[in-house]
C-alpha cells in the first residue's frame, strides 16, 4: 500500500533524508528505530505532507497514487494517518466538533455520505472505551491543556475513530506511564487487521513486546542502515547504536 | 410594509416635494442632495414629528456646522462631501431589475448562507415580486410583547405614540454634541428602533429588528433608544449575517441604552455591510456611536458584536457605570480582510462604587487589512473598588495585514484594579497542518482555528445568531489563504 523509493527530503535547504526506500504491505507492522535527530519524524512529516519539508528526490506511492501530488487533507482522505510526536493544541475547538468534521471531510473525499450524529456518537463511545478516554476530554478543546499522556491517548483515539488504511505513529509511546502504554498498545492492536498497515516510530523495545512488528528498520543520519525482524530491536536494546554506526562506516 | 403602502407613500412623498418648493432638478423619485435647515424641516414635517424633535434636530444641525470632520490616525478614506448626500432617501430603494445586475460574489455568499431567493433579492435591493409570508409571524410577536407591556416599535412611531418617553431620554446618553457623526445623526436621523421595558418585566423573547412591524430598510442614519426600567431584562439583536448592499456609502448610527436599578440590557450586533470588492472599491463607511448608561445600582449592560463588514468601521460601544455595583461588558470579534479598515473598541467609565467591567476583544486581520483595538478604562475619584479586566487578542492571517492595540487607562482613585492582557499571534502553520492531516481542507482548517480563537465572544451571542456568525466568519475568510 505504501512504497517509498529513494526518498530525499530537506528542510530549509538542509538535507535530512538521504535516500530512503521502504515497502509496507497490508497487514504489516513496521517499526522504525534510530538515534535522536536521525530523521524519523522528518520521514513521518514528509509522508503526511507538512509544508515545511520539501521532498527533493525519489517518489512515494500510496494506494496506487503519487502521494507527493496530494495535499495533506487529500492524503488523509486516501487513508493516511499520522500520530504526532507533539500533538498540537487548538484552543476553542472542541474535540468532538473537530473529530466529526474530520471524519465527514474524509467521507466526503471518498464520495460517501456524512455520518449522522447518532451513529457518530455511538462510534465515539465505543472507541472511548477501548482507549479509556474520559468523557470530559472529549468536550475540551483539542489537546488544550492535556497532559503529555492524555495527548498521546487522544491520538490513538482519533486513529480508532478515523480508521485509516495506514497509521504512522511517531513515538506515541513516549511519555506514557506503564498502564497508559498498555492501553495505547491495545488501541493499536484493536486497529490492526489484514487490510491496514502500521508504521511505528519508537525508541523502546518495550512497546514492541505489546505490538509485535513484522519488520524493524534502523534509521541513521537520514538512511535506513539496517532492516530485520523483531529480534533486531532486542539486539539494539542490548547493544545500543554504536556498533551499527561502526559497521556502517 | 406592503408593496401598496410603499407605493402610496412614494406618491405622497413626491407630491410633497413640490409642495415644499423643491426645484426642478429633482427627479421624480429622489430628493435634492445637500443639507440645510430646509431639508431638516422637511424630514421632520414628513415624519409629522412633535415640535421638540424638530428643535433637537435644528440645534444639532447648527452645532454641526461649527464642527470640523475629525481625522484619525489609523483610518484612511477620501473626504466625504456632505452636500452630495441625499438625507431623506425615497422610501423605496433604488431597485435593480433582476439578480443578474448584482455582484456575483455577493450572490455566491447568499447561496452559501442558504438565504432563500426572494430574500436575496430584498437584501441586494432587487424588486421583489412575491410578498413575504412573514407578516403573520410579526403580528403574533407584537401581541406577545403587548401582553408583557413591552414597547417595541420604530423610532418614528414612538415619536407619535410615546413622545414623553422620547423627550425624556433622547440624547441623554449620547448628547448631540458628542462627536461629529453623532451630531450629524441627531440632525438628520431618519428612523430606527425604540424599546421600553417597564419595571420588573423580563422581555419574553429576544427582540430583533426583523420582527419590528413596518421595519423600513436599515437607514443611513439610524437612531436606536432602549430604556430598561428597574428589575427588567431585555436582549436585543441588531443586524443580519447576510451582507447588505446599500446605495449610501456613509452610515452614522446612534444607539443609546439606559438601565435602571438591577435592570439588564444585552445588545448583540452582527454587522456585515458590504465591504467593497477585492480591490477595496465601494463598500460602506460605518461610523457608529453606541453608548449605554448603567444608571441604576446593580444594573448591567452587555455589548456583544461580530463585525465583519464595511470598508471602514469606526465604533466604540461604551458603558457609563454610574450606579453602584453596576456591570459593563464588551465582547467583540472584529474581522478584516482585503482592504478593510476597522478601528473599534470600547470605553468603560467607572463612576459608581464597586462597579465592574469586562472587555474581551478578538481582532482577526487577513489580506491587506488593518485592524485596531482602542479601549479606554476610566475610574473617577468616587469609583472606589472598581474593577476592570481587559483581554485583547489579535490573530494575523498572512503577513500583509496589521493589528494594533491601544489601551488607555485613566484611574483617579487608589482602590481600583485594572488588569490588561494582550496577545498577538499568527495563525500557526502547525495548527493548520494538524487539522489538515485529519482530512480537513485548508480553508475549513483556518475557519476552525479562527472560530476557536473567537469562542469566548461567540458564546455570548444568542444561540441562533452564534451559528450564523460562525458561518459568516468562515465565508469572510475565504480567499485569505495562499
Ligand atoms: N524546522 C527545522 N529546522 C532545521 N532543522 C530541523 C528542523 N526540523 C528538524 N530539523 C533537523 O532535522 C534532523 C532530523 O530531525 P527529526 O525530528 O526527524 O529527528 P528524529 O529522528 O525524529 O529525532 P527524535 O528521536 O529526537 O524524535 C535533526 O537534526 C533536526 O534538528
Ligand atoms: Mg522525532
Amino acid at each position: 500500500m505504501l512504497s517509498i523509493r529513494n526518498l530525499k527530503a530537506a528542510i530549509e535547504d538542509k538535507e535530512i533524508l538521504k535516500g530512503i526506500s521502504l515497502e509496507v504491505k497490508p497487514g504489516e507492522v513496521h517499526a522504525i528505530m534510530g538515534p535522536n535527530g536521525s530523521g524519523k519524524s522528518t520521514l513521518a512529516q514528509v509522508l503526511a505532507g507538512h509544508p515545511f519539508y520539501e521532498a527533493t528526490e525519489g517518489d512515494i506511492e500510496f494506494q496506487g497514487k503519487d502521494l507527493l501530488d496530494l495535499d495533506p487533507n487529500e492524503r488523509a482522505g486516501e487513508g493516511l494517518f499520522l500520530g504526532f510526536q507533539y500533538p498540537v493544541e487548538i484552543p476553542g475547538v472542541s474535540n468532538t466538533y473537530f473529530l466529526r468534521n474530520a471524519l465527514n471531510a474524509i467521507l466526503e473525499y471518498r464520495e460517501e455520505e456524512p455520518m449522522d450524529a447518532l451513529t457518530f456518537k455511538k462510534l465515539l463511545k465505543e472507541k472511548m472505551e477501548v482507549v479509556g478516554m474520559k468523557d470530559e476530554l472529549l468536550k475540551r478543546p483539542v489537546n488544550t491543556g492535556f497532559s503529555g499522556g492524555e495527548k498521546k491517548r487522544n491520538e490513538i483515539f482519533q486513529l480508532l475513530v478515523l480508521n485509516p488504511k495506514l497509521a504512522i505513529l511517531d513515538e506515541t509511546d513516549s511519555g506514557l506511564d506503564i498502564d497508559a502504554l498498555k492501553v495505547v498498545s491495545d488501541g493499536v492492536n484493536n486497529f490492526r487487521n489484514e487490510e491496514n498497515g502500521v508504521v511505528l516510530v519508537t525508541h523502546y523495545q518495550r512497546l514492541l513486546n505489546y505490538i509485535q512488528p513484522d519488520f524493524v528498520h534502523v534509521l541513521m543520519e537520514g538512511k535506513i542502515v539496517r532492516s530485520g525482524g523483531k529480534e533486531l530491536a532486542l539486539e539494539l536494546e542490548e547493544r545500543g547504536y554504536d556498533w551499527l554506526r561502526e559497521e556502517v562506516n | 410594509m406592503s408593496e401598496e403602502s410603499t407605493l402610496a407613500d412614494l406618491q405622497e412623498y413626491t407630491d410633497t416635494d413640490y409642495k415644499w418648493g423643491f426645484t426642478t432638478d429633482i427627479e421624480q423619485d429622489t430628493v435634492a442632495k445637500g443639507l440645510n435647515e430646509d431639508v431638516i424641516r422637511f424630514i421632520s414635517k414628513k415624519k409629522n414629528e412633535p415640535e421638540f424633535l424638530l428643535d433637537f434636530r435644528l440645534e444639532a444641525f447648527r452645532y454641526w456646522q461649527t464642527l470640523e470632520e475629525p481625522e484619525w490616525a489609523k483610518v484612511h478614506y477620501p473626504k466625504i462631501d456632505y452636500q452630495d448626500i441625499s438625507y431623506y432617501s425615497e422610501p423605496k430603494k433604488k431597485e435593480l431589475k433582476s439578480l443578474d445586475e448584482v455582484d456575483p460574489e455577493l450572490l455566491e455568499t447568499y447561496n452559501k448562507l442558504g438565504i432563500p431567493l426572494e430574500e436575496q433579492k430584498m437584501l441586494a435591493g432587487v424588486a421583489v415580486d412575491a410578498v413575504f409570508d412573514s407578516v403573520s409571524i410579526k403580528t403574533t410577536f407584537q401581541e406577545q410583547l403587548k401582553d408583557a407591556g413591552v414597547i417595541f416599535c420604530s423610532f418614528s412611531e414612538a415619536a407619535h405614540d410615546h413622545p414623553e418617553l422620547i423627550k425624556k431620554y433622547l440624547g441623554k446618553v449620547v448628547p448631540y454634541k458628542d462627536n461629529y457623526f453623532a451630531t450629524l445623526n441627531s440632525a438628520v436621523f431618519t428612523d430606527g428602533s425604540f424599546v421600553y421595558i417597564p419595571k420588573g418585566v423580563r422581555c419574553p423573547m429576544e427582540l430583533s429588528t426583523y420582527f419590528r412591524i413596518n421595519a423600513a430598510g436599515t437607514g443611513q442614519f439610524e437612531r436606536t433608544l432602549i430604556v430598561a426600567e428597574d428589575d427588567s431584562y431585555v436582549s436585543y439583536l441588531e443586524g443580519c449575517t447576510a451582507p447588505q448592499r446599500d446605495e449610501n456609502q456613509l452610515h452614522a448610527a446612534v444607539v443609546e441604552l439606559i438601565a435602571f436599578d438591577r435592570a439588564e440590557i444585552k445588545y448583540s450586533t452582527v454587522q456585515n455591510w458590504y465591504p467593497g470588492d477585492k480591490e477595496g472599491k465601494g463598500g460602506i463607511y460605518n461610523f457608529v456611536t453606541k453608548r449605554g448608561r448603567c444608571d441604576g445600582e446593580s444594573s448591567k449592560i452587555s455589548w456583544t458584536q461580530v463585525e465583519t463588514g464595511s470598508a471602514i468601521t469606526w465604533k466604540y460601544p461604551s458603558c457609563i457605570l454610574r450606579g453602584d455595583n453596576s456591570v459593563g461588558e464588551f465582547y467583540s470579534v472584529a474581522m478584516t480582510n482585503n482592504f478593510q479598515q476597522a478601528d473599534t473598541g470600547t470605553k468603560m467609565v467607572h463612576i459608581g462604587k464597586n462597579t465592574k467591567s469586562t472587555i474581551i476583544s478578538k481582532g482577526i486581520s487577513a489580506g491587506r487589512s488593518d485592524n485596531s483595538y482602542r479601549g479606554l478604562v476610566r475610574a473617577t475619584k468616587g469609583a472606589s473598588g472598581a474593577r476592570n479586566y481587559s483581554q485583547c487578542d489579535s490573530l494575523l492571517i498572512g503577513d500583509q495585514c496589521g493589528a494594533h492595540t491601544f489601551p488607555y487607562i485613566d484611574v483617579h482613585n487608589t482602590s481600583t484594579s485594572v488588569e490588561h492582557e494582550a496577545t498577538t499571534s499568527k495563525i500557526s502553520e502547525d495548527q493548520l497542518f494538524y487539522l489538515q492531516q485529519r482530512g480537513i481542507d485548508e480553508e475549513d482548517a483556518i475557519s476552525m482555528v479562527v472560530n476557536g480563537f473567537c469562542k469566548e465572544v461567540l458564546n455570548e451571542l444568542p444561540m441562533e445568531f452564534a451559528v450564523e456568525a460562525r458561518k459568516l466568519l468562515a465565508i469572510s475568510l475565504e480567499g485569505s489563504v495562499g
